[in-house]
């Protein structure tokens, strides 16, 4: 049977940990480039179906920046860095100091997407890194690719590999806050890491856990 | 009350005027309308996958594949009223949202998806009248059984209707 189903509550908590460390350097790398205080969310961990995920990523017509990573080697899976429009604007003007660049009207610089791109590049590098050193799992990033476009539309894309074995997801995310003031924050952008539905079981073994144990 | 029916991912659904139907975030998948003019009556599918043979689950989603959602839709309409021989068709997505270099037959997922609606709607022999496939865009596509038009919006082109 798809192990999927026979998740439990301490498999979730072990994907949190791994989410933990691995946006925790992500966090670490986006503070270093911006010269900003960057925080981050605990990662949430849950099983969702399909239709739940469009909520996850606000709303069914809520338009984002992503920056998208196939995972290769060991545990394959997908990988995605989005974050608001408006976010990523800012972003782009601050590391090229073009301050006409606005993704709210195409077309684009090359330049500025390109940016994105890199900074993309830098924070899943890290994620996976990190994440690869607590498994020891030969893992690879491939090449980044950038879409600004409705975010159900582009994580669907992940979850092609999941869905061929079910309608629900194991979600691995994570909130990356840039720190205003003393009292506020906002949001710079989520993470969604989708392993493919046979990655599981390595990542677990990986760790030393066995996915039998407690089943019921 | 005018309402509207949602649709969601590997999902389908039917109206009667005055409902409307809607589906959103159509990235690879393809959001397919099958109508019949003459009754108002419509029916979504939003397929995510071309072939239920891909399927690995012991039970299967019907409404996540071409070849199996079109024909849970057509049973549906058929119990609703419609006359199959008036039954015409619609469709709207299959789009690459990311451009990859990777051989991976799964970046191609929209063109195939695409090709296996359309050989399914000939199977049933139920006439394409419109289409709006392909390209980089995610779509948000709603269906108006009343005047059988399907909006489609994208986040850069704005709404167009077919």
């Amino acid at each position: 049977m798809y192990f999927i189903n026979r998740i439990q509550p301490y498999h979730l908590d072990i994907l949190k940990e791994v989410g933990n460390i691995g946006a925790g350097h992500a966090a670490t790398a986006l503070s270093k480039l911006l010269n900003k205080t960057i925080d981050m969310k605990v990662p949430a961990v849950r099983v969702v179906s399909f239709e739940e995920i469009t909520e996850l990523v606000g709303g069914s017509d809520n338009v984002v920046a992503a920056i998208f990573l196939r995972i290769e080697g060991e545990a394959p899976g997908n990988m995605f860095f989005m974050l608001p429009v408006n976010e990523a604007t800012n972003l782009i003007r601050y590391l090229t100091g073009d301050q006409q660049f606005d993704l709210n009207s195409p077309p684009f610089q090359e330049l500025g997407l390109s940016a994105l791109q890199e900074v993309g590049n830098i924070l899943a590098g890290s994620y996976l890194s990190a994440f690869s050193d607590l498994t020891k799992l030969n893992l690879q990033p491939s090449v980044p690719a950038l879409s600004v476009d409705m975010a159900i539309a582009i994580l669907s894309y992940g979850l092609l590999e999941l869905s061929q074995v079910g309608d629900y997801a194991i979600v691995i995310e994570t909130e990356i806050l840039e720190k205003v003031d003393v009292y506020s924050q906002k949001t710079s952008g989520h993470f969604f890491l989708l392993p493919d539905p046979d990655s599981y079981e390595i990542i677990f073994r990986a760790l030393g856990v066995s996915i039998d144990d407690g089943s019921c | 009350m005018m309402e509207v029916v949602k649709v969601g991912m590997a999902d389908l659904n039917v109206a009667t005027s005055p409902q409307k139907i809607r589906t959103s975030g159509l990235g690879s998948c393809v959001g397919v309308v099958i109508y019949d003019e003459t009754t108002n009556i419509c029916g979504m599918a939003h397929v995510m996958l071309p072939n239920s043979s891909l399927g690995k689950a012991e039970l299967i989603n019907k409404a996540k594949y071409a070849d199996t959602a079109l024909d849970v839709l057509l049973e549906k309409l058929l119990k609703m009223g419609v006359n199959q021989a008036l039954l015409k068709a619609k469709l709207a997505g299959g789009s690459q949202m990311f451009k990859f270099s990777s051989t991976s037959e799964m970046m191609r997922i929209g063109p195939r998806n695409v090709e296996a609606v359309k050989e399914k709607l000939k199977e049933l022999r139920i006439r394409i009248v419109a289409e709006d496939v392909g390209g980089t865009s995610g779509r948000t596509i709603e269906f108006d059984p009343l005047t059988s038009k399907l909006s489609i919006r994208t986040v850069s082109q704005g709404v167009s209707e077919i």
